[in-house]
């Protein structure tokens, strides 16, 4: 198939308006099966795209189309793809690192946003809009005293719409809560896949720890805090299941190693485990790695699991981009939690490590571990 | 008034069938259509631990509501009388089980069904295989059908609850609270426990002589069986099951409440399978501002009400 920025190149010489009337003819990045073709419009002595996808080299040189300054770059993206970029841009006056000008979708995370693309078939889902027809669930703000981390801790308490005292609820503890909340709209996905009876109605708290690379590796007074304090603070007060099968731990990337080391370090409490890219880095031999010092209390649990991973939950829902350095790790820990008689759920998508990646794999995770009563209540 | 009250499923009884109502409220057009000015008599069971909260109602209809409160009466009843609580939960352990089985042989019987219907193939051949699968199916859903009832036999002769004094003394409060009442609003909610309690406190004998306005799941639990479905759930394949016997107040209809929602209405082999399975039942798409009413054993459609047919189509729906 011709692509279009090369039907473009070899229609002759082009002219500023012809160049003008093809960038505003078309979107970018232009997707055309499974070709998507970046454009940068500027003068510029060097063009590169800068995407977090594991697998290819992460600068990517455009091609300039001699006597204009439209710079395009073709890559291959298998269909369904999701991909975070930015463009490096080199002048006269140094090179910067900006967001796609062509391209108006934008993906936020705590480093600020990148461009995205979406590659053929790939579809933002209609449950993270907000809709008018669910009813809205609450956040409270509340604090508890730590003893096991020797602090006030801050947490936000999600209740679901239509909450009554007088039924019990689902507990989920979800790791870097405000992050969720922010990148992955985590309120309207409880709000709208509660209001479709797809997820059960439940009571979310949501956790931030001010030193994650820390207490979320396998810090054991971080699961003290959860096991010991939070979780039976909040089922003293909250009309919860408090049974395992009623709790869940959740986080991506490092919070999925807390959730995990958790679980681990307090069997048979948290039934429900939601692990998203985790950052289960192990060795096999030997205790190098090369992922940096934070992750050497990651690496030494991993390890340990492995050897003894016992049988911390009961059901697990895990899921990895398959454009992550992770997926390796996360594909590795598969088959040694199905060994261990636990349910266990693996999805992979083709997309990378960021919170969009994780907010689209929240339907399938929470109505498998936490199913809302979709068969039987026609209101 | 006759002093003998007509059987509960005297066809003569109105009753009128509405789409979901939290959107587009008819109810209160619906009793005005009946002509019924009195007090309404509610069932909001479905709505379990909510089923009090009945202030949206009662303002929309615009006329006094007794609220039945079968799901607390259930509640306390089970309460008071731990054996026959657990009686119940014995039984509801042998329907889950019940429908555990069922649920297995259904996903390969109806994934039969769903090949044959999804074959391009000489129709001298294809058509009988696609008859003979649907047949199956139907065949399968049938003693599903049978073994449910045998379940609510055993239990009724074993237990007899109507004559369990705390059910007794309960029935004759609902009859006295019907006694002062017009007609009967049934709302939708939790189908299973709606029609748990309408079974427990034999409701329709004790209102057998009031019309009857049901919606959604209130009106899947007047018809002959329960179907439940969902053509596009987060999970598994969406197999349409029966869940159990309803009430059997009619056999003709199946009501299928949101259908528009939870239903591939543009899929024909989906709705093809469906429609041929439930025949002679006409599968009703009941959705927002959907009315349907039975007058002297007929159907009145009204509000443009669709249903599914066996050459796979919706089409709006004639009396």
């Amino acid at each position: 198939m011709s692509l279009a920025i090369h039907r473009l190149e070899e229609s002759g010489p082009l002219s500023r308006s012809r160049v003008d009337a093809f960038v505003a003819e078309h979107e970018f990045p232009l997707v055309e099966g499974t070709s998507m073709t970046f454009v940068y419009r500027g003068e510029a002595s060097r063009v590169l795209l800068q995407h977090f996808i594991f697998g290819l080299p992460t600068s990517q040189p455009f091609r300039r189309i001699a006597k204009t300054d439209l710079w395009y770059l073709v890559l291959e993206v298998p269909p369904v793809s999701r991909i975070e970029y930015k463009l490096s841009v080199t002048r006269g006056d140094g090179q910067k690192w900006i967001r796609d000008p062509l391209n108006q979708h934008l993906a936020r995370d705590p480093f600020g946003a990148n461009s995205v693309a979406h590659g053929e078939g790939y579809e933002v889902p209609d449950w993270v809009e907000p809709d008018d027809q669910a009813r809205p669930g609450t956040i409270e703000e509340h604090r508890l005293e730590s003893s096991a981390l020797g602090r006030e801790v801050p947490f936000k308490l999600y209740f679901p719409a239509r909450f009554r005292p007088s039924r019990r609820y689902p507990l989920l503890i979800v790791h870097d809560g405000d992050d969720y909340l922010r990148f992955s709209v985590l309120k309207t996905v409880f709000d709208n896949l509660i209001h479709r009876l797809e997820v059960a109605p439940m009571v979310v708290a949501l956790i931030t720890s001010g030193n994650r690379l820390v207490e979320y590796a396998d810090h054991p007074t971080h699961a003290q805090f959860l096991a010991e304090e939070l979780t039976p603070h909040l089922e003293e007060r909250y009309p919860l299941i408090a049974r395992p099968e009623g709790r869940g731990l959740m986080g991506a990337s490092f919070g999925a190693v807390a959730s995990l080391s958790t679980a681990w370090r307090y069997p048979e409490i948290y039934g429900r485990l939601l692990l998203q890219s985790g950052s289960f880095a192990f060795t096999d031999i030997g205790r190098e790695h090369d992922r940096g010092p934070a992750f050497d209390p990651v690496v030494e649990f991993v390890n340990a699991f492995r050897d003894r991973p016992g049988m911390p939950s009961q059901k697990v829902f895990v899921s990895c981009g398959t454009y992550e350095s992770l997926i390796y790790e996360n594909r590795s820990m598969v088959p040694l939690l199905q060994e261990t008689g636990m349910q266990v759920k693996y999805v992979e998508a083709r997309d990378g490590h960021n919170w969009e990646n994780w907010r689209d794999r929240l339907r399938q995770g929470l109505s498998w571990l936490f199913p809302g009563p979709l068969w039987m209540i026609y209101e | 008034m006759s002093t003998r009250a007509p059987h509960p499923h005297n066809p003569n009884r109105p009753l009128v069938l509405l789409g979901p109502q939290r959107l587009e409220p008819t109810l209160a057009d619906a009793f005005d259509r009946l002509e019924i000015e009195g007090t309404i008599a509610a069932v909001t069971a479905g709505w379990q631990e909510r089923e009090a909260e009945v202030e949206e109602m009662r303002e929309h209809v615009d006329r006094p509501v007794v609220n039945l409160l079968l799901h607390a009466r259930g509640e306390a009843l089970f309460a008071a009388d731990p054996d026959l609580a657990q009686a119940y939960r014995q039984r509801q352990l042998t329907l889950i089980e019940l429908q555990r089985l069922y649920r297995l042989r259904l996903h390969h019987t109806l994934a039969g069904a769903k090949a044959m219907f999804g074959l391009n193939a000489d129709p001298k051949l294809l058509l009988p295989e696609r008859k003979a699968a649907i047949t199956a199916v139907r065949r399968l859903d049938n003693r599903h059908l049978r073994s449910l009832r045998k379940v609510h036999l055993q239990f009724e002769n074993d237990h007899r609850p109507f004559s369990n004094r705390a059910v007794a003394a309960q029935r004759e409060e609902l009859a006295t609270l019907l006694a002062g009442c017009s007609a009967l609003a049934i709302a939708g909610g939790h189908v299973a426990t709606l029609l748990n309690r309408l079974r427990l406190f034999g409701l329709l004998d004790l209102a057998a002589d009031l019309p009857i306005v049901a919606w959604s799941a209130g009106a899947m639990a007047l018809a002959e069986r329960v179907v439940l479905f969902h053509d596009h759930p987060p999970q598994g394949a969406g197999d349409a099951e029966v869940l159990e016997a309803g009430l059997g107040l009619f056999s003709d209809l199946l009501p299928l409440p949101h259908a528009r929602y939870r239903l591939r209405l543009d899929d024909p082999q989906r709705v093809a399978i469906f429609a041929r399975r439930f025949a002679p039942a006409r599968c009703v798409a009941l959705d927002s501002g959907n009315r349907i009413e039975r007058r002297g054993g007929t159907w009145q459609p009204h509000g443009g009400i669709q249903k599914l047919t066996s050459r796979g189509r919706v089409r709006k729906m004639k009396p």
